[in-house]
């Protein structure tokens, strides 16, 4: 018995050894970069008013699709709004708001205050369908053209820059 | 000039290093009881040469000598000098100095203040510890040397990270060195102990002031880390699970578990094989903690450049000192027969330790889970603060009553004669509690029972001021801290108020009970940066209160970084925590405001808990 337990001890030792090398020889930082030029398929988003769902079907009438990660928590939020609002005035572009782990008073507070430029709501209450578009920090955006083709993706508060750069690329149609 | 004396110093010292470990295998073989005095002068000249090749480093610091690759890349001639200095151990190689100082340090003072325990236990430590000083003096040398030049040299340095330049940034990694550093020595006395044999009490007595001393440390270095990051980094925090955070915990965890174990050691003979493990196991994660820091495996606020040659150095090190803990701990052991009684002190000490295992596992697993999934599967995932907090503060709650009932009890067979006293001091925690509920406002049924357990931990350890003929104060201290230190952290928790919007000058916004107006913006200009200063009146419509407070942008030269400083003020009863930043291309700010009650306190009582350790450590050198 003493022997089993001292061989797994050393093999635990051995095999949290080995995961450390193995780490070495991998880039720690999380890219999404290879995301762009990707089809995203297989959406399924649960609205934020009732339990209906949103799928690709709703979205497939758009000629762009900007998907944007969002919560009331988020101070780098409140910062992009204005730019959203500002986007949300085109006519080529519908915005996507998934509201990521927040209570619903509070984002619709928020919307109250600085006004609701989304097209369409949709909740993501445990942040588990916001990992499958490899987002790991909000706010984050994603730009899909009608094929659900990733055109480009932006992490962090969408700056003047960027809203230009979105403009330009939906106003070419 | 600097660059050849630090590595001529560095070079001597490995010479040295070497020169003592075949001295003292040379001293094993003589009958006599004594170490030769030469090994006591090769050591006290390897501790001075290691200290002046410091003072060099921390010279062409001050003298600004580019030459230096590690000076070219975090200083700059227009620093102001206090960060000049700090600059020395603000970054990977100067920091690696000073753990060999430590090291070294230690070693040496091991030797000297352990002169009544056996030779052959002293000697072996001092090889041990001469083996680690070693690993690191190479590592220094062929990977990562403080003195490597550059040429040409360049007319001025890059700057340090304007985040770092701060007075207690360049206090804390100081501070946490000796802490887990300093854990060295006992894992070198636990393989000497092993090695020799040496396990009765005595042994316990020989390492229990340095276990104290790196606990001390390692408490308030974690503490200055806390109180940085909760000024600095301007979320209002002070602590977020952040994988480096919690590998300056893990040895934290490991040490208070230790502290505790050798008590049993000491007083009852038994728990040795258990108290080894722990020996080991603080100071392997300390150097695991420093690989995933170093080795830029972890992406965090303390990621050194990244290269991948310094991981597998240290990875190699860290495989070679588990190896042969492991081997001289399975040839060694021995299953022991301890009796113990159920309801003795020795099981509450180990009822504490239990519980250590529990958090430093559940950390362990927390900082470890992502890099096994990345590393296996590919799968990125980041484990946060709600795993941490659902998983540890539950067991707190049992945890603190423990720890309030543990130290009533007598060693070998106790009996629970102030049982009606426990249950008085239940009540007077429940009532207090619900007072608090009551008078301000209710709370969730977990902070209800963290409170009610912190106060009875507290009120139990009060009375123990008053209950013994001979009181162990040190004691008392920290328990009592740490009762005070979860209370302050739940109710600071709990009735915190945060509010945050977008503000333009002269505008006023009312929210709640509070009207904000931004009064004036100014733009101040000093030698490292210029600051836009906000001038933001906040009044309480409910007490009248009005208070000014004045958060700045700082555009840093060197390098060109934006930071956002956080005003705070600071009082008895509550801290007013004001952060402002720009909204890119908009006359608008984003105000971030928190009012957060008894802040003060809960460093105060990491300031006493750690107290009751160093009187701990005052009254064993009085009473030896």
């Amino acid at each position: 018995m003493q022997k089993i337990i001292k061989s797994s001890i050393a093999l635990l030792f051995i095999f949290i050894i080995g995961v450390f090398f193995v780490s070495l020889n991998k880039n720690p930082s999380y890219d999404t970069k290879n995301l762009t030029g990707k089809e995203i398929i297989n959406i399924k988003l649960e609205s934020f008013e009732n339990n209906e769902f949103f799928t690709n079907k709703d979205f497939s009438d758009n000629k762009y699709t900007l998907i944007n990660f969002w919560a009331s928590w988020c101070a780098p939020c409140r910062i992009e709004h204005p730019n959203l609002m500002e986007l949300s005035k085109e006519q080529n572009i519908k915005i996507l708001g998934i509201n990521f782990k927040d209570r619903k008073a509070n984002a619709l507070k928020f919307l109250e205050d600085l006004g609701n430029p989304y097209d369409y709501l949709v909740k993501d209450v445990n942040g588990k369908q916001s990992v499958n578009f490899g987002i790991y920090g909000i706010p984050e955006s994603i730009l899909l053209n009608n094929k659900f083709v990733v055109i480009k993706k932006f992490i962090g508060p969408l700056n003047m820059d960027d809203l230009e750069n979105i403009k330009r690329i939906i106003r070419v149609l | 000039m600097l660059s050849n004396i630090g590595n001529f110093l560095l070079f001597i010292n490995i010479l040295l290093s070497f020169i003592i470990i075949y001295s003292s295998l040379n001293c094993l073989k003589s009958s006599n009881n004594l170490i030769s005095k030469n090994i006591y002068r090769t050591s006290l000249l390897q501790s001075t040469f290691i200290i002046v090749c410091f003072f060099s480093l921390i010279s062409a610091f001050i003298v600004s000598d580019f030459s230096l690759i590690t000076v070219y890349q975090n200083s700059h001639s227009l620093k102001p000098l206090f960060y000049k200095i700090s600059g020395t151990w603000g970054n990977h190689e100067g920091s690696l100095l000073l753990w060999v100082i430590i090291l070294t340090i230690f070693s040496f003072l091991f030797l000297v203040f352990n002169k009544n325990h056996p030779k052959n236990y002293r000697v072996y430590t001092l090889v041990i510890q001469n083996l680690l000083i070693l690993g690191f003096l190479f590592f220094i040398l062929f990977n990562s040397n403080p003195f490597s030049v550059i040429k040409p040299f360049p007319k001025e340095g890059l700057g340090l990270n304007p985040i770092l330049q701060d007075p207690a940034l360049a206090i804390h990694p100081p501070l946490l060195y000796i802490g887990f550093v300093g854990s060295s020595i006992y894992f070198s006395a636990a393989m000497a102990s092993l090695i020799t044999n040496y396990s009765a009490s005595g042994f316990a007595q020989s390492i229990k002031n340095w276990v104290l001393v790196s606990w001390v440390f390692q408490t308030l270095g974690i503490l200055v880390g806390s109180i940085w990051a909760y000024y600095e980094l301007g979320w209002g925090g002070f602590w977020f699970w952040d994988p480096v955070e919690n590998a300056s915990l893990l040895p934290w965890f490991a040490m208070t578990a230790l502290l505790h174990s050798l008590l049993v050691l000491e007083k009852r003979n038994s728990l040795y094989f258990w108290t080894i493990i722990l020996c080991l196991l603080t100071f392997t994660l300390s150097v695991t903690g420093t690989f995933l820091v170093r080795s830029g495996i972890l992406n965090s606020v303390h990621t050194f450049a990244n290269d991948p040659a310094r991981g597998l150095y240290i990875l190699i090190f860290l495989s070679l000192m588990i190896l042969a803990s492991i081997y001289f701990l399975f040839i060694k052991y021995k299953p022991s027969h301890d009796q113990i009684n159920s309801n003795s002190k020795e099981t509450f000490i180990l009822i504490n330790n239990w519980f250590m295992m529990f958090y430093l596992i559940t950390v362990l697993l927390g900082t470890l889970y992502p890099i096994f999934t990345d590393a296996l599967s590919d799968n990125k995932i980041s484990v946060g603060p709600p795993f941490y907090n659902s998983v540890i503060i539950p067991i707190v709650v049992v945890f603190l009553l423990f720890m309030a009932i543990g130290p009533q009890t007598k060693w070998i067979k106790n009996k629970f004669t102030n049982l009606k006293y426990l249950l008085i001091m239940f009540s007077g925690a429940l009532i207090i509690n619900f007072a608090i509920a009551y008078f301000f406002r209710s709370l969730s049924l977990i902070s209800n029972l963290i409170i009610i357990s912190s106060i009875f931990l507290i009120i139990s350890s009060f009375f123990d001021f008053f209950r013994k003929p001979r009181i162990n104060l040190p004691r008392i201290i920290s328990h009592l801290s740490f009762g005070f230190l979860i209370f302050f952290i739940g109710l600071n928790h709990n009735f915190s108020v945060e509010k945050d919007f977008n503000l333009k000058l002269g505008e006023t916004k009312k929210i709640d009970n509070y009207n904000f107006y931004l009064q004036d913006l100014k733009l101040n200009q000093y030698s490292n940066y210029k600051a836009v200063v906000g001038k933001l009146q906040i009044s309480n419509l409910a007490t009248n209160e009005i208070r000014t407070l004045k958060p700045e942008i700082r555009i840093y030269n060197n390098p060109e970084t934006l930071t956002y400083e956080a005003s705070i003020q600071t009082n008895f009863f509550r801290d007013y925590y004001l952060t402002m930043s720009n909204i890119d291309r908009s006359e608008y700010y984003n105000i971030k405001f928190q009012e957060k009650p008894l802040m003060i306190w809960i460093w105060i009582s990491v300031i006493t808990l750690s107290f009751g350790g160093f009187l701990s450590l005052f009254r064993n050198a009085k009473n030896n």
